[in-house]
């Protein structure tokens, strides 16, 4: 895995089959079909999904777009239920019942309701009994299933249903949770925070050391909803390239307590450059907002401080 | 030759699990279940059984992990009681509508509030249309004997569905009586190997589990579930039949007990029925023609069967140890009156709540019920439909 192989990467079988109905130019699709390619052709895998977008429109009976086995509990227990999929595992190749060539791989997707929000308690709990597993959140920043409603991932000033801008709000008025810190202080061997970037190399390499990592893993993928957000489908892949080059999604990893930086831009861009492509932030540049903006950058720049910090130590 | 013992009903129910060996059990501690999960941890520990014990963070997540775990293909169980299985709800709902045939060792504890951790159903009652079979012991011997016929009704493949076995907690749970154990062969051999048809780790066959059902499909996928009920019922009865010929310990829907030729009979569930045995062997010392209608299958509901039973009698007493707050009774208060009633069996029926948050039920309670029954037929006296016996005045 020194290398990176594109080509080879890119041309292997697709394991969530087109046909499924999520929105055209969603970034759960994109993200997710990129960490399947994490695993070795030869593997066999369960898929787990919390109650999302992503399970209503690839699971509708009778037709299903998983090419793996997938399993859809609830809203809040994805990270349980793959746990209980892991020991079943444990249990029958202990028993002899699965073969030692049968290797199967675990990963459970969630989005950031079902992540940072409802499921947490369940996540926590997956991560702490290390369960030999990668769960991956979708982090589209609200409760888009049911329409746009804030998550405690929706960044501060961000306009949805249930912070809507109005005479006397400016959006939502907390900040956004850092939860790939909050799940590597659960000391599990793998944690990392990841987007849509360039040749895909990031996330590729991250969900292949994800799941081929013993014991908890988990990434974070910023997976951006061109209904939540309000910007033209078409300008995804520049969306995701101005959070990174603003600081607002830095790309890291930790490794067993070992935080590493994947990435620092030659230059810092202003964070007006990623707010301003999209809709849901359009009050913040009305003229008088501009200490809304400023607070925003604050925010940016004490979390990539904290981030340079922690990955500078050895 | 079975094994003469002494056990608490937690202990007969562990030493039943570690009998069956089974494959995984995710489980959070709860008074007065508590002491399960610590068993097996216990087996687990010191190598006698191959179970996976996943120490779960709740018991949201105990049922979630079980349902992974048996869609899996996995032989699961796990434990609870009162507020772990009013937290569990939700999934117990999904663990039945996917079919999977998980067992449940129940220990009955009222639900809070106000918080107290002694015996009522009002836990398993509030899960009674959760769609798992439910089985309830009168004392260990009935527990252990249950929880090694529950994955033969669960697994057998007309049914698919969850199995809670219900006991009463600290009464039956912490109670030390005499048990007739059996032979770790037989429970093996009776019990027998799990081999799921179809199932997430099986190699090269993929499966999904759990989907989204639009409107076209999603009231069939209900009716099934109902008819593997239904399924259940000739199932449990079989399984009882092998199990009697195995042990010479006979089970049906319910016991009845001096019900053939009774005029008054009380229809009660688990431990408070030994209570009421001795109620009418006194009564009948005296010449009363009185019975007891035991009911250990409470899901499905044997309607029919209990009214036939019960056709005979001027008067029945329905015992609920939970009560419903409908302003007029409790669960089985219901589900009798309506089985009669279907059945065209028109006999008096007085509804009683008794028992609630580990209020003892007493010998002279249960024969202040057969009083009240014999005054009411006899004497014309007026007696409230629904009313509590034992309450403080």
């Amino acid at each position: 895995m020194n290398t990176y192989d594109f080509k080879n990467t890119m041309s292997k079988p697709e394991r969530l089959a087109p046909g499924h109905r999520m929105c055209a130019g969603c970034g759960g699709t994109i993200a997710v079909r990129a960490v399947l390619r994490g695993l070795h052709p030869e593997d066999q895998a369960v898929i787990g999904n919390a109650t999302s977008c992503l399970e209503v429109s690839t699971f509708m009976y009778p037709y299903t777009a998983w090419e793996d086995s997938y399993i859809h509990n609830a809203f809040e227990n994805a990270g349980a239920t793959i746990g209980g999929v892991e020991a079943a595992y444990n249990v029958l190749k202990k028993k002899g019942k699965l073969k030692d060539a049968d290797n199967f791989k675990f990963i459970t997707f969630g989005g950031d309701g079902g992540t940072y929000d409802i499921g947490l308690q369940s996540l926590s709990g997956a991560m702490e009994r290390n369960h030999d597993i990668l769960y991956v959140c979708y982090d589209n920043g609200a409760y888009m299933n049911t329409g746009i409603q804030r998550s405690s991932a929706t960044p501060l000033y961000a306009d949805t249903t249930t912070t809507p801008v109005g005479s006397h709000s400016n959006g939502k008025m907390q900040n956004r949770k850092d939860l790939a810190s909050i799940i590597a202080d659960h000391n599990v061997p793998y944690a990392a925070q990841t987007t849509l970037l360039g040749n895909f190399k990031d996330i590729h390499t991250k969900a292949e050391k994800g799941i081929y990592t013993k014991g908890a893993a988990f990434l974070n993928v910023m997976a951006p909803c061109p209904r939540g957000w309000r910007y033209e489908t078409s300008e995804i892949m520049d969306i995701c390239k101005l959070a990174v080059e603003t600081c607002y999604w830095p790309l890291f990893e930790v490794e067993n307590g070992k935080w590493t930086l994947n990435y620092e831009p030659r230059k810092k861009l202003p964070i007006e450059d990623f707010l301003r492509p999209q809709g849901r932030f359009r009050h913040l540049f009305k003229r008088g907002n501009e200490h809304l903006l400023e607070e925003f950058q604050t925010e940016v720049d004490r979390r990539w401080e904290d981030l340079l910090f922690k990955s500078s130590r050895t | 030759m079975s094994i003469k013992e002494r056990m608490s009903g937690n202990e007969a129910v562990s030493y039943a699990i570690k009998q069956i060996n089974p494959d995984v059990m995710p489980a959070f501690p709860i008074t007065p279940s508590t002491e399960i999960p610590q068993m097996v941890s216990g087996y687990v520990a010191n190598g006698e059984i191959d179970t996976e014990f996943i120490a779960v963070e709740s018991e949201h997540s105990a049922m979630s992990a079980a349902v992974g775990a048996s869609a899996a293909g996995a032989r699961t169980l796990t434990a609870t009681s009162s507020c772990g299985l009013a937290l569990m709800w939700e999934v117990l709902h999904i663990a039945a509508s996917n079919r999977l045939p998980i067992a449940l060792a129940l220990v009955n504890r009222t639900l809070s509030g106000p918080i107290n951790i002694n015996c009522d159903h009002s836990d398993s009652m509030g899960a009674r249309d959760s769609g798992w079979i439910q089985i309830y012991a009168e004392n260990n011997q009935e527990a252990y004997d249950n929880f090694i016929q529950a994955y033969r009704i669960a697994e057998n493949k007309e049914v698919l569905l969850p199995v809670m076995i219900c006991q009463d907690g600290f009464i039956t749970s912490h109670a030390v009586e005499n048990i007739e154990l059996l032979e770790d062969e037989k429970v093996k051999a009776f019990v027998g190997e799990y081999e799921p048809e179809d199932f997430l780790l099986n190699p090269g066959k993929p499966m999904a589990v759990g989907p989204y059902a639009v409107t076209g499909y999603g009231m069939e996928a209900k009716k099934n579930q109902e008819i593997a009920m239904e399924n259940s019922r000739s199932v449990i009865l079989d399984v009882a039949r092998e199990f009697a010929a195995l042990t010479g310990r006979k089970y049906g829907y319910f016991e009845e007990y001096h019900l053939e030729d009774a005029e008054y009979a009380m229809l009660i569930i688990g431990s408070a029925a030994g209570t009421a045995k001795d109620a009418v062997d006194e009564l009948r010392k005296t010449g009363k023609k009185v019975g007891i209608l035991k009911l250990r299958v409470f899901r499905p509901f044997p309607g029919k069967e209990i009214a036939q039973a019960l056709k005979n009698v001027k008067a029945v007493a329905v015992m609920d140890r939970s009560e419903s707050y409908r302003g007029g009774g409790g669960p089985l208060g219901v589900e009798v009156g309506s089985a009669l009633f279907m059945e065209r069996v028109h006999i008096e029926a007085v509804n009683y709540i008794y028992g609630l948050a580990g209020r003892d039920f007493t010998v002279e309670n249960a024969i202040e019920v057969f009083s009240e029954m014999e005054a009411m037929v006899t004497e014309g006296r007026e007696v409230p439909q629904y009313q509590y016996v034992g309450l403080r005045k």
